[in-house]
């Protein structure tokens, strides 16, 4: 009897966490297409609901109501199971998130790890969708996207070897608790704006969206998918910008700490600085999305290799040596 | 690569211009309509859903020449004819099929006593493939809900015809 309730309460602690994940997704989409809209001076979507907020649910329900066509000639089992493999890895990371200093789902110490894992496992459910289509774009799509997301984890992992070198610790929550005075945004500001820019080619967003540039691949991997498995893909890649936000939020911009320890501020509870943080954050995403224009590929892969990835490692050893020279290195 | 632009590369300047000017434009006035609640205006020549007028006594001004049965490119018209009792030639029967039109304003330009025109209603979507097969009946109740507008449509178009 223990046991089930144990077994309950975890479920309800779940779904308490993933159900606000999912309708904020939906959200998203919206803020999405709104910023993008506004930037270039039309209204986007404001008739469904108050502010045309509820237009995603209206295309979710409509995507379910549609066919799904599964193409002859693909390998039916991994086409099926690509998208799923996508939603599930962009839904399960949220498992570490922190929200306040209580409210996380899973307080495991190699929280940061886990999460690092988990988006990088991401990029399998495109190789999969791609290549399962046998189809032509679709498999460039996957090629693409594979390469670039390898060569963009490579400079976000030394990135996050420079928060960790300040902390001593792989615990989202310690992580978190390092910046009570100082955001590492601001001595490690350069690792911000690297992190930012590969988080936006971690999740295929402009300016590196060449998994699915419309121009040149039709849509990419997601070329052959229809109806509630192109829905999936579709939730799954901004569950995954999400995340990104909330990685970026956590590692650089203190989590759920207010900015500043006074009065008005630290009454607000916790997640709800976080969510600000999540917020800002996927509005810069929305507003980059607007304002540049694509990649070429040699360019994006000379961007990670030969720029971001020497310049993060040199900073590995800056911050190292500066954390040495001023005996400040965390755990001393 | 001179050292202005190093600097410019380094500290993405041209990326944070752009930034800067999008989010000016957020808010500035939006460009576009609020297109169901709010509508642009329609040139007096707009080629919309097609209309029979009548005369002001109620006699309708289709003679039945099918000189737009002739012109039509898209072969849309279907009229048939005979002679009425007072010895005018009408039409009994005058369809359009809407799938066919390629709304190019031939008939209404062939048509000697204005009374085929293109009215400016365009939102006359359906939901079936049937409504759209357009006959004398629905052409004349066109005319008759749209005949103030066709009528100064017409006569503000009549110095150019």
């Amino acid at each position: 009897m223990a046991e089930l309730f144990i077994f309950f309460e975890q479920i309800y602690r779940i779904l308490f966490l993933l159900i606000p994940v999912l309708v904020s997704v939906a959200m998203i989409v919206w803020l999405d297409r709104r910023v993008w809209a506004f930037v270039q001076k039309r209204r986007g979507p404001n008739v469904v609901g108050p502010f045309g907020l509820f237009q995603t649910l209206a295309d979710a329900l409509k995507y379910i109501f549609k066919e799904i066509i599964i193409p002859a000639s693909s390998n039916k089992v991994i086409f099926i199971l690509a998208p799923i493999v996508t939603m599930t890895l962009a839904l399960i990371a949220w498992a570490v998130i922190p929200f306040s200093e209580t409210f996380v789902l899973a307080d495991i110490n190699v929280g940061i790890l886990y999460l690092f894992a988990v988006s990088s496992l991401g990029v399998y459910g495109i190789i999969m969708g791609g290549w399962a289509s046998n189809s032509k774009y679709p498999f460039l799509g996957a090629i693409r996207s594979a390469a670039q997301m390898v060569s963009y984890e490579v400079s976000i992992g030394v990135i996050i070897i420079n928060v960790l070198l300040c902390v001593g610790s792989l615990n989202l929550s310690d992580i978190v608790l390092a910046q009570k005075d100082l955001w590492f945004v601001i001595p490690l500001f350069p690792m911000f704006i690297i992190f930012f820019i590969s988080a936006l080619a971690e999740t295929n967003r402009p300016p590196f969206d060449l998994p699915e540039a419309e121009a040149e691949l039709v849509a990419g991997y997601q070329t052959e998918y229809s109806g509630m498995m192109y829905a999936m893909f579709w939730l799954g890649e901004y569950a995954n910008i999400l995340l990104m936000c909330a990685m970026g939020s956590i590692l650089f911009l203190g989590g759920w700490l207010s900015p500043i320890d006074l009065f008005p501020f630290n009454v607000i509870p916790a997640p709800i600085w976080l969510i600000l943080k999540i917020l800002f954050l996927f509005i810069l995403f929305a507003l980059i999305k607007a304002i540049v224009p694509r990649y070429r590929y040699d360019q994006l892969m000379k961007l990670g290799w030969k720029i971001f990835l020497p310049f993060s490692l040199i900073y590995v050893v800056l911050t190292a040596s500066f954390l040495m020279y001023f005996d400040l290195l965390p755990g001393n | 690569m001179s050292i202005i632009r190093f600097f410019k590369t380094i500290f993405m300047i041209d990326f944070l211009t752009g930034l800067i000017m999008a989010i000016k434009e957020i808010f500035k006035p939006k460009k576009t309509i609020n297109y169901p609640f709010e509508k642009g205006s329609i040139s007096p020549r707009a080629r919309g859903e097609h209309a029979l007028r009548r005369y002001p006594n109620g006699e309708e001004r289709c003679i039945a020449c099918k000189l737009c049965e002739a012109v039509c490119p898209a072969q849309a018209i279907t009229i048939e004819s005979s002679e009425r009792e007072d010895g005018s030639r009408k039409t009994t029967r005058y369809d359009i099929d809407m799938l066919k039109c390629i709304y190019c304003g031939l008939c209404e330009q062939s048509c000697p006593v204005d009374a085929i025109v293109q009215g400016p209603n365009f939102e006359f979507a359906t939901e079936t493939r049937e409504e759209l097969y357009y006959n004398k009946e629905k052409l004349l109740e066109n005319g008759d809900r749209w005949e103030n507008i066709l009528a100064a449509n017409i006569n503000a178009d009549s110095s150019h015809r």
